[in-house]
């Protein structure tokens, strides 16, 4: 392979995800998209819009930001859809940053939820 | 903590179970990939009748072998000739044959590849080592939601002896995306 010192792409094939949370967000959306709570379209006019925000933002979108955008679109089409509401999500994610604290350093995380039963 | 959220909301309210998502994310990591596109290029420098089939009809042709599912219901396979390079990209986003061709690679994600290769697919090509004479017409074709694109690589030379196995061999990912071309086997 040439050297392309100034764009960021390269032939060899990697890993598919970089982190456990980049395939687990990726695999939700396909099985919400095969169970029909939203068509691929409509999947992927929310990954665009994420897209183009982030290009709005001037963010360089390198390719390996790729999976932030998909967490971001997942969650709006997730509340858009009404499969969820944006305050459970919000309540639940605080639910788990405060039962990671809680949590001492190499105990499995158990998840402590607030408020609701 | 975002993705163990989604995760617990969802399971709670029935819309994924964790063993679903287990199952789908071994799929992507072992099972679709490159290899799978590889074997319908394979059989079409292999079977001139499939080919056919192919040029006509790629999601029924690309089925006959298997190969379907979310990403690959619409697929449509573009020919390099001596005269034609095809480049594919998703201008907007990642739209990518995932059944043939796997996830795509970061590069495919990468802003600089979705808007450099529009308007400078031969500079592009070039930075990826291709360089094609001037009487090569490139066509780009911009992947949408509805319809994705694989290229049908040129056979190299000195492979009339190979099996069809063997050829498969030779297909690699990026020549199937059209940033490649594949080469003659080492002899």
């Amino acid at each position: 392979m040439t050297e392309m010192p100034d764009l960021p792409w390269t032939t060899s094939e990697g890993p598919v995800f970089k982190a456990p949370w980049e395939a687990a967000a990726f695999a939700m959306t396909v099985r919400l998209h095969e169970e029909k709570h939203f068509t691929w379209p409509e999947w992927a006019d929310h990954l665009a819009a994420e897209i183009a925000d982030a290009r709005q933002r001037g963010e360089p979108d390198l390719g390996d930001t790729y999976y932030e955008h998909w967490l971001n679109a997942l969650e709006k089409i997730v509340v858009a859809k009404g499969l969820a509401s944006h305050d459970e999500l919000g309540q639940l994610k605080q639910d788990w940053i405060h039962s990671t604290l809680a949590t001492p350093h190499g105990q499995p995380i158990e998840l402590k939820r607030s408020s609701r039963a | 903590m975002r993705v163990k959220a989604l995760e617990t909301l969802l399971s709670e309210k029935g819309l994924v179970d964790s063993s679903a998502i287990d199952t789908v994310i071994e799929l992507y990591e072992t099972k679709i990939g490159p290899r799978n596109g590889a074997a319908v290029v394979a059989r079409a420098w292999s079977d001139p009748d499939y080919k056919a089939r192919l040029l006509e009809n790629g999601t029924k042709a690309i089925a006959e072998l298997g190969f379907e599912g979310v990403q690959g219901e619409d697929m449509m396979v573009v020919e390099n000739t001596d005269s034609v390079h095809n480049v594919v990209v998703c201008t907007l986003c990642s739209c990518y044959p995932w059944p043939t061709l796997g996830l795509p690679p970061v590069w495919y994600k990468s802003a600089p590849y979705r808007s450099k290769v529009v308007r400078d697919p031969r500079g592009v090509l070039s930075e990826f080592g291709v360089e094609l004479p001037d009487s090569v017409e490139i066509r780009v074709w911009d992947s949408n939601a509805e319809l994705r694109y694989l290229v049908l690589p040129n056979r190299p030379a000195g492979t009339d002896d190979l099996s069809e196995a063997e050829l498969a061999e030779l297909v690699t990912r990026d020549s199937m995306i059209g940033t490649a071309l594949v080469a003659a086997p080492a002899s």
